[in-house]
């Protein structure tokens, strides 16, 4: 452990070996890849950048409109559009890494041999870890469908992490009666940790039209309004399985982490308040630290699963 | 980034159309035409809303904006003297073409940005503006203000003379009066206008509307179709409207 003035809270976490200098990550598909928020704040002061979902190859995603707004929520079918994982590693991870950035790349795919594809080719880079997205609920092929079944959860784990030199983080889906069979699932397949919640499947219509406001029909419902469902997920799974858990869903301020924290992450992501804030994910840090010290924490990780009375 | 908001108000009786002024000296001074902003309107709103920049003038910029729903809503309710919280200025605006006449071709509330394009041009500017009826007709005297001469046109003929805004386009451009057009509005009208810029081989540039996220590149909610052409071969792709727009050279969109 680095040497510290005697005053200062440990922020940092480790997930699976991974050393963060502070609990916060940003959330898969609201963040770019990392360079679109650096007049904002430079990467190196978070705990790491999730990329968008990188899949085998480039993908155009969804027609418009993509994005609509609900109450204190957002519903999103983007689609996985992306320029596929060769041209990730080629233009947007190196300028990443001179950012001094830990780099955790969303793999997606519509086939186990597509998500297996992409983390063999992602294993030869400097990306240090693997989020699975086995719950996109805005494809057709893989995405939730994959995600929602707990054979096919423990499967797909099983077959990327052999083909992975990296840790892998399995992305779980809140669209299930139980999460905690699906954790379990994906415990059993050797994953390194969890992160969850993925968005909540919903929908909205135009009052003129008649119609989904969503080109796609449904979307994935995030930000402050699905906050209370992710709590509970988290805490049920903490219950459940001993991996690591990356704590997200509606996060918008440094309460709303420590809540999260208490209820069992280790460390947790920010995704749509930065729609509102683009300086949401280092804000939250910063007022973490202050909610430590006022509280008397010496170390973050204190926080992780404190409702439990674990440590 | 925030800014002073030095006015709020309805422009006219007929419609919800509210004008506002902020104070807000490094935005305006970095603003480029065609630009906009990303406004908290508070609430339980949870996205920003995209407001163009109508211009900037001096340490202010003015926009304007009509009332559709919750966001814009609260936005009637930000006190004068109170605080504008936004982003930007962001995109790519309207490009200025020296030693050109341009022509500015606006329907309702896409008609603002273009105000901001047509005071580059000095007096080699004229705008052709639609509105759905004469009550509904307003901001010509700021565009005059501006130095920007407006032929009106609207859908019911209420004022005058009836018909599209596309009919004041093809007129002007058959009499030669331009040789580079600017176009805010519906999208069919922006196709139209696309068309007819086309067919007289005149060049325009569109500025583009899409629902957005971030506003700065990042969740690609905001994209559009576009054309290029690779080794020969016409291809489409998606762009986003918040920063790779959102104006784009009419040529390269693919209209629905
Ligand atoms: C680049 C750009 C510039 C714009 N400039 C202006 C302007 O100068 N003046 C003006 O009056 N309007 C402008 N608009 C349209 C304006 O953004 C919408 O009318 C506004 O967001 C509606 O918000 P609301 O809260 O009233 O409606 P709500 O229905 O409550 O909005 C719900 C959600 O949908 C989005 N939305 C709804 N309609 C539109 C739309 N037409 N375009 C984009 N997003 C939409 C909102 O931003 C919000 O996220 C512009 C749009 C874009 C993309
Ligand atoms: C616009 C948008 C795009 C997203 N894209 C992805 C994605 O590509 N992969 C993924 O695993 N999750 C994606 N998500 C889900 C987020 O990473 C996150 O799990 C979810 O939004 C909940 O967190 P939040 O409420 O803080 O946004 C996306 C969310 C949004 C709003
Ligand atoms: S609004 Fe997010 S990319 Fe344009």
């Amino acid at each position: 452990m680095e040497i510290r003035p005697d005053n200062t809270t440990d922020m940092t976490v480790e997930i699976a070996g991974v050393r963060l200098r502070n609990p916060v990550i940003t959330a898969s598909g609201t963040c770019g890849y990392g360079k679109e928020y650096t007049p904002y704040y430079m990467p190196d002061k978070i705990g790491a950048v999730t990329v968008k979902a990188l899949t085998l190859e480039p993908r155009e995603g969804n027609p418009t409109p993509r994005i609509a707004e609900t109450p204190s929520g957002v519903l999103n079918a983007i689609g996985l559009q992306n320029p596929g994982v060769r041209y990730f590693i080629k233009n947007e991870l190196p300028g990443l890494k001179k950012l001094n950035a830990v780099v955790i790349a969303n793999i997606a795919g519509a086939t186990v041999e597509e998500y297996c594809a992409v983390a063999e080719i992602l294993s030869e880079t400097a990306v240090d870890m693997f989020e699975i997205n086995i719950s996109c609920p805005n494809v057709k092929e893989g995405g939730v469908a994959f995600g929602t079944d707990p054979r096919m959860v423990e499967r797909i784990t099983a077959q990327v992490k052999r083909f992975s030199s990296k840790p892998v983080i399995i992305k779980l889906s809140p669209n299930v009666t139980d999460i905690t069979v699906t954790a379990k699932a994906a415990e059993a397949g050797g994953a390194d940790a969890l992160s969850l919640i993925n968005t909540l499947i919903g929908m909205r219509f135009d009052l003129n039209k008649y119609r989904p406001l969503l080109a796609n029909g449904t979307g994935g419902l995030s930000g402050p309004a699905i906050f209370p469902v992710a709590l509970r997920m988290v805490w049920q799974t903490r219950a459940a399985v001993s991996l690591p858990i990356i704590g997200m869903g509606g996060i918008a301020t440094a309460d709303d982490a420590a809540e999260m924290m208490i209820a069992g992450a280790d460390a947790v992501a920010v995704g749509t308040a930065a729609f509102m804030n683009p300086r949401a994910p280092v804000e939250i840090a910063a007022g973490l630290e202050a909610f430590c010290e006022k509280k008397g924490h010496k170390c973050v990780r204190e926080l992780s699963g404190a409702a439990f009375g674990l440590i | 980034m925030t800014g002073k908001i030095v006015l709020n108000r309805r422009i006219i009786p007929d419609a919800h159309f509210y004008e506002m002024i902020i104070y807000a000296p490094a935005a305006a001074k970095r603003a480029m035409a065609g630009q906009f902003i990303m406004i908290k309107c508070g609430g339980d709103t949870a996205l920003r809303r995209p407001i163009s920049i109508c211009v900037a003038d001096g340490p202010t910029l003015r926009i304007c904006y009509e009332v559709r729903g919750k966001g814009t809503a609260y936005m009637t309710d930000m006190p004068e003297g109170g605080t504008l919280d936004f982003i930007g200025p962001i995109g790519n605006g309207f490009h200025y073409k020296p030693n050109r006449r341009a022509l500015l071709v606006g329907g309702g509330i896409g008609i603002y940005p273009l105000i901001s394009i047509g005071v580059k041009y000095k007096k080699a500017v004229s705008a052709l503006l639609g509105f759905r009826s004469a009550s509904l007709i307003h901001y010509i005297d700021v565009f005059k203000s501006y130095g920007i001469p407006a032929d009106v046109i609207t859908d019911d003929g209420s004022s005058g003379r009836r018909g599209f805004v596309t009919e004041l386009l093809r007129e002007s451009l058959q009499k030669g009066e331009g040789d580079m057009v600017y176009t805010c509005g519906p999208v069919q009208m922006m196709a139209a206008v696309a068309a007819i810029c086309e067919q007289f081989g005149v060049e325009c540039e569109v500025s583009m509307e899409e629902r957005m996220g971030c506003g700065v590149g990042a969740c690609t909610a905001c994209v559009c179709r576009t054309l290029f052409t690779e080794e020969g071969v016409q291809r489409e792709t998606y762009k986003r409207v918040c920063i790779d727009g959102p104006v784009f050279d009419a040529r390269e969109i693919k209209w629905k």
